[in-house]
């Protein structure tokens, strides 16, 4: 669907704006040709016949009540346009945030994170220039023209005239305008993304860059793009403000024609002076609307890229395999008597090659099964597959019920499911705010108690509840953000835990207290998968399962082992 | 104010482009005000029916005011843009050459989230006080002070009208403006930020919000601080509205009045008939040219503020003392001396690191260890001079025992000698070959091959179609954790450093790579110092490591 009918119809959110621009604009050319025929009148009476004050009075106060009118207009159409535009642009905010936060496990790898930020803030916020100018400035600029044309044709046809033929002219430069801005507009939104994209990493990566005294370098490097920036947007903006002039000089030369045809003909005797002074007042105000919705259009059309971008980041989540988000699957079974992995194989976007490769195990509730393999093997890839964030190219994850019943875990409700598992990936998430905030992210339920009881048990029970932790995890040293990872999982109770290296980045202590904690979920009756380097970690488990990969480009090359052949139980500790 | 007057100072560099710019906006200006009184006076003289010679030059002048218009009007658009472009250009590097000062240490307590609205929203919103506030606003202003002494020399009644009200929609309307919605101004740049950080989290932590089921309490919360933005635009919106309808008002009041003024004039004798009509329409031109000055006074709070965060940054003091007359650093290997050593970030309450003493002669390797939250990274920041000890010492100490204390030597010299393997490695957004290129500019093939051998990833980069020219994606989210590492290692083993401080270097490596990784860098840096900070000190068993003393946790 078109970009402008969603903004304007899409909803019925826009359309009281839409009625109150047609009736302000309505009011505000009868109060414009009042006005142009009230100071005609006037003028015309105290220059030619020289009336006075007194004999004028009525024309006069008529003549302020437009004016005041005139101007109370333009101030209650801002205000109602502040409003409208405020509910579109949170109605599509939250439905870009909702639709990246689905598309989230993918999302950093495809689209950065800063820049969907940026298109949901700022880029939304552009939109206030289309609601707020453009579309009142539209409305006006279908009205007011052909009311001038109307008005001037029953004074003076000749003028009329003259309007009549060049106002069409001024849709047709305006067509030029719009195809060549197009370009400059996309130019300077994309351009917009990749400078933002490119500030946020590079300040990111401030620490590493001043290590290698690579910092001063890119000083250079930041005010070379800028340049490039200035250079092709200045090449755009030289033909997009071109027709702009073409569009001006259209108007300005219009209004001369008038004023000049007017004064010939005032000369010769075949008009009055009362009708000559309207034509002059009136003129400009055809091309008036015609020539601000020139100028608007570039604001507006900021808010119209961006738009454009969250409709497609919408839409893309509806026709999306993933999972996540997914309002109707099926209910998983009541009680989890085994998750099993059947011949699973992933492969990885952008590299020829698939991991895990042939995968397949089974844990059940008491067991904790460690998962180990090489760099890159796809460990976190497995967890991702369970937890519905990554789609198996073949093979299945299935989710096996009290009576053996099996579910794939694609058809399983993405909220139910997810709502048995606990998650601790490589790095966790941590949000600013305190510890036991973060803890009870995944339990908002938790009582003080037992948030500090998970955190004890991972060997946290020094730091206070009330801790507070920056943005990403600042103020925690690695340790301290892997573990509070740990105890939000713990304070979970979850049927099934899935642990991502927890114990990297641990002294031996800390690491044994964590695999203790591990162990007594266990016992509590959780199916835990853990994926582990490290030999303690190893050793806490009660079977190890090896993840391989393989090659997609060698088709013929088999995987590094051919571990879908092996027996589920075979590969025991 | 002062912070404008501060960010108004970068502009300094390309003030004749900007005077060009105001030089076209006048004219244009003037073009548009003398088009509408030439006008008026051409019809209302031709409603005398004088011959028509008499009207020639009017009738040229339109025509030349008509055509003006446009033609400057595109001359002041290009010249006005292409100095902002300039101007916006000097903002961003002078912001970040700050930045680059002051990170990381400096910058511990700014939110990345905050930083990054810092960055491009202020400074790209600064572009708005040439564009729309200081161009646009110098040549309204001259033209209309020229319409002002024109029609005063008609009228001097209407003249002073004029000036008034252009007065008030100019500076009046703004300041009612202001008062009525000060406080919304104020709390609308927090409430922006406010809601760009709660995306960000959000967006951020997508993944694990919703295998929390945290997800839809993450958009609560988003939602939750749109609307607080949204009330504050509305609240904004009541005083910008006060703006325009002053603006309106004023406009309506010059005509009116001059109107009422000529009138009485007219009748006597103190003005021509034939000016009355000039007299009171050049001021809806006038107000015309004036008019979008109103809603550009109102950015000006916001501008501001935004100068206000720009210049705090700029002014921010640095948390390492460069000397201003630095020593050199010892010739040949280097050791690293701390005796009595405490680090303290800045604006922290506590010491992160010591007392502390530790000696690590020229060519060995040392292994720390420590539990978390000993100060092992904090050890290695001190030692890249990103933070400068708060008692105590730290030394580099040359193999003829020649020795100079870090505060001495300048912190880029400094990082010349001395290299760091970070324990969380920023992966940029660009390909392996950017990523190691970093370390080393002008390394050759041959050099970076070397330095993957030496950190296992040859074989993995030698398996990718696109070999050293494969994107990495954003923090180097296409590549696994170990691939990172191994990434970030590389790097360090190709900066040519004479001493390599490595933070958790077997992180995230499987054990046999961490095994395989430990036993062949004494080989990989051979011919340099190396200090290892880890907490797996058992895997640095062999003859070549000897145990440095442990870190505790500062006292």
């Amino acid at each position: 669907m078109n970009v402008h009918r969603r903004l304007l119809l899409a909803g019925g959110i826009a359309a009281p704006a839409l009625a109150l621009a047609v009736a302000l604009g309505v009011g505000s050319t009868a109060l414009a040709i009042a006005q142009a025929w009230l100071l005609a009148h006037v003028i015309t009476s105290a220059f030619l016949d020289g009336a006075g004050v007194g004999a004028m009075t009525p024309a006069l106060v008529a003549l302020s009540l437009v004016l005041g009118a005139r101007a109370g207009l333009g101030w209650a159409a801002e205000l109602v346009a502040v409003r409208i535009s405020g509910r579109v642009k949170a109605d599509l905010r939250a439905r870009v945030l909702a639709a990246a936060v689905a598309l989230g496990p993918r999302l950093a790898a495809e689209r950065s994170t800063a820049r969907t930020a940026l298109l949901a803030t700022r880029g939304l916020d552009a939109l206030d220039g289309y609601y707020a100018r453009y579309v009142p400035q539209l409305v006006l600029a279908l009205i007011v023209p052909l009311a001038v044309v109307v008005s001037l044709a029953f004074v003076d046809l000749v003028a009329a005239l003259t309007v009549a033929l060049t106002v069409p002219l001024i849709p047709v430069f305006m067509a030029l305008i719009g195809r060549m801005s197009a370009a400059y507009r996309d130019r300077r939104w994309a351009a917009l993304g990749r400078l933002a994209h490119r500030f946020a990493d590079v300040v990111a990566g401030l620490p590493t860059l001043r290590a290698f005294g690579r910092a001063d370098a890119q000083v250079a490097t930041l005010r070379r793009v800028t340049d490039v920036y200035r250079v092709s947007t200045m090449a755009t903006l030289r033909v997009a403000f071109l027709s702009a002039m073409v569009l001006e000089l259209l108007s300005t030369i219009s209004v001369a024609l008038v004023a000049v045809g007017v004064g010939l003909r005032l000369v010769n005797g075949d008009l009055g002076l009362e009708v000559g002074l309207f034509a002059l007042v009136l003129a400009p105000e055809a091309y008036l609307p015609l020539r601000r919705l020139g100028t608007e259009f570039h604001a507006a059309e900021e808010g119209v890229a961006a738009a454009r971008e969250a409709f497609a980041l919408v839409d893309e989540t509806h026709g999306s395999r993933l999972r996540a988000g997914a309002p109707s699957g099926a209910e998983p079974p009541a009680v989890l008597a085994a998750l099993r992995v059947e011949g699973l194989w992933v492969e990885q976007p952008g590299r020829e090659v698939a991991a895990p490769a042939g995968l397949s195990l089974e844990v059940r509730p008491g067991e904790v099964v460690a998962i180990t393999g090489k760099s890159g093997a796809g460990k976190s890839t497995l967890l991702g597959t369970i937890l519905g964030f990554a789609v198996p190219t073949s093979g299945r994850v299935a989710v096996l019920g009290g009576d053996r019943t099996s579910m794939d875990v694609t058809v399983l409700d993405t909220g139910s499911w997810l709502a048995r598992v606990a998650w601790v990936p490589q790095v966790p998430y941590l949000a600013p705010g305190t510890v036991a905030d973060n803890v009870r992210l995944g339990a908002p339920g938790a009582s003080d108690t037992e948030v500090a009881d998970a955190l004890a048990s991972v060997g946290l029970a020094d730091l206070p509840l009330d801790y507070a932790v920056g943005e990403r995890g600042s103020g925690l040293s690695g340790g301290q953000r892997r573990r509070v990872g740990v105890a939000r999982a713990l304070a979970r109770r979850s049927e099934l835990l899935l642990l991502d290296e927890p114990t990297a980045g641990l002294d031996a202590e800390a690491e044994a207290r964590v695999l203790a904690a591990v162990r007594d979920e266990a016992r509590r009756g959780a199916a835990v998968l853990l994926v582990a380097h490290r030999p303690g970690a190893v050793a806490e488990a009660d079977r190890t399962v090896e993840v391989r990969w393989a090659s997609l480009a060698e088709p013929d090359a088999p995987p590094e082992d051919d571990a879908a052949a092996r027996d589920l139980e075979a590969v025991s500790a | 104010m002062s912070a404008i007057v501060a960010v108004m100072r970068l502009g300094r560099p390309v003030t004749p482009r900007l005077l060009l710019a105001v030089l076209a906006g006048v004219g244009a200006a003037a073009c548009a005000i003398g088009l509408t009184a030439t006008s008026a006076w051409l019809i209302s003289r031709a409603a005398e029916q004088p011959p028509v010679f008499a009207l020639m030059l009017a009738i040229t002048a339109v025509r030349a005011f008509g055509i003006g218009r446009g033609v400057l009007r595109y001359a002041e658009r290009l010249a006005a843009h292409d100095a902002a472009f300039r101007v916006l250009g000097e903002l961003r590097g002078e912001t970040y050459a700050r930045l680059a000062r002051l990170a990381p240490a400096g910058l511990a307590e700014l939110r990345s989230g905050d930083l990054l609205a810092r960055l491009v929203g202020d400074v790209d919103g600064l572009a708005d006080l040439w564009l729309r506030v200081l161009l646009p606003g110098a040549s309204a202003g001259i033209a209309a002070a020229g319409a002002v002494l024109l029609i005063g020399g008609l009228l001097p009644v209407a003249g002073a009208v004029l000036a008034i009200t252009v007065l008030l929609t100019a500076i009046g309307g703004p300041l009612a403006a202001g008062v009525v919605g000060r406080r919304a101004e104020r709390s609308l740049s927090p409430a922006r930020g406010a809601l760009a950080e709660a995306a960000l989290e959000t967006l951020r932590g997508a993944p694990e919000l919703v295998a929390l089921g945290a997800a839809a309490r993450a958009l609560d919360g988003v939602a939750a601080a749109d609307r607080r933005l949204a009330a504050a635009e509305r609240r904004s919106a009541l005083g910008a509205g006060t703006g325009t309808l002053v603006a309106g008002l004023a406009s309506g009041a010059a005509v009116w009045i001059s109107l009422l003024a000529g009138i009485v004039a007219v009748r006597d004798g103190s003005l021509a008939g034939v000016a009355l009509a000039v007299v009171v329409l050049t001021p809806i031109a006038v107000h015309e040219v004036v008019a979008p000055l109103a809603p550009a006074a109102r950015l000006l709070p916001g501008l501001a503020a935004s100068a206000g965060r720009v210049t705090d940054l700029l002014e921010r003091s640095e948390p390492v003392h460069e000397p201003a007359v630095p020593a050199d650093v010892p010739d040949g290997p280097l050791g690293l001396r701390a005796r009595g050593l405490r680090v303290r970030y800045p604006g922290a309450g506590s010491d992160a690191l010591g007392p502390f003493d530790l000696d690590v002669c020229a060519g060995t390797r040392a292994v720390l260890t420590g539990p978390s939250g000993s100060g092992k990274s904090t050890l290695a920041a001190a030692c890249l001079r990103f933070l400068d000890p708060a008692a105590g010492s730290l030394t580099l100490v040359g193999a003829d025992g020649t020795a100079a204390e870090l505060t001495t030597l300048a912190g880029d010299d400094v990082r010349r000698a001395v290299g760091l393997c970070e324990q969380d490695p920023h992966v940029f957004d660009g390909t392996l070959g950017d990523n190691l290129r970093l370390a080393r500019p002008g390394a050759t093939g041959d050099e970076i091959d070397a330095a993957l051998a030496s950190a296992g990833l040859l074989g993995f980069v030698r398996s990718l179609p696109a070999g050293l020219d494969t994107p990495v994606g954003e923090h180097g989210a296409l590549l696994s954790g170990g691939q990172r590492q191994r990434l970030a290692l590389t790097r360090a083993l190709l900066a040519d450093v004479r001493v390599l401080v490595l933070d958790e270097p077997t992180e995230h490596l499987d054990e046999a790579a961490a095994r395989a990784f430990v036993a062949e860098l004494p080989t990989a840096t051979a011919g340099r110092t190396v200090l290892v900070l880890t907490h797996r000190p058992e895997l640095f068993t062999a003859d070549a490591w000897t145990r440095g003393p442990e870190l505790r946790p500062a006292t």
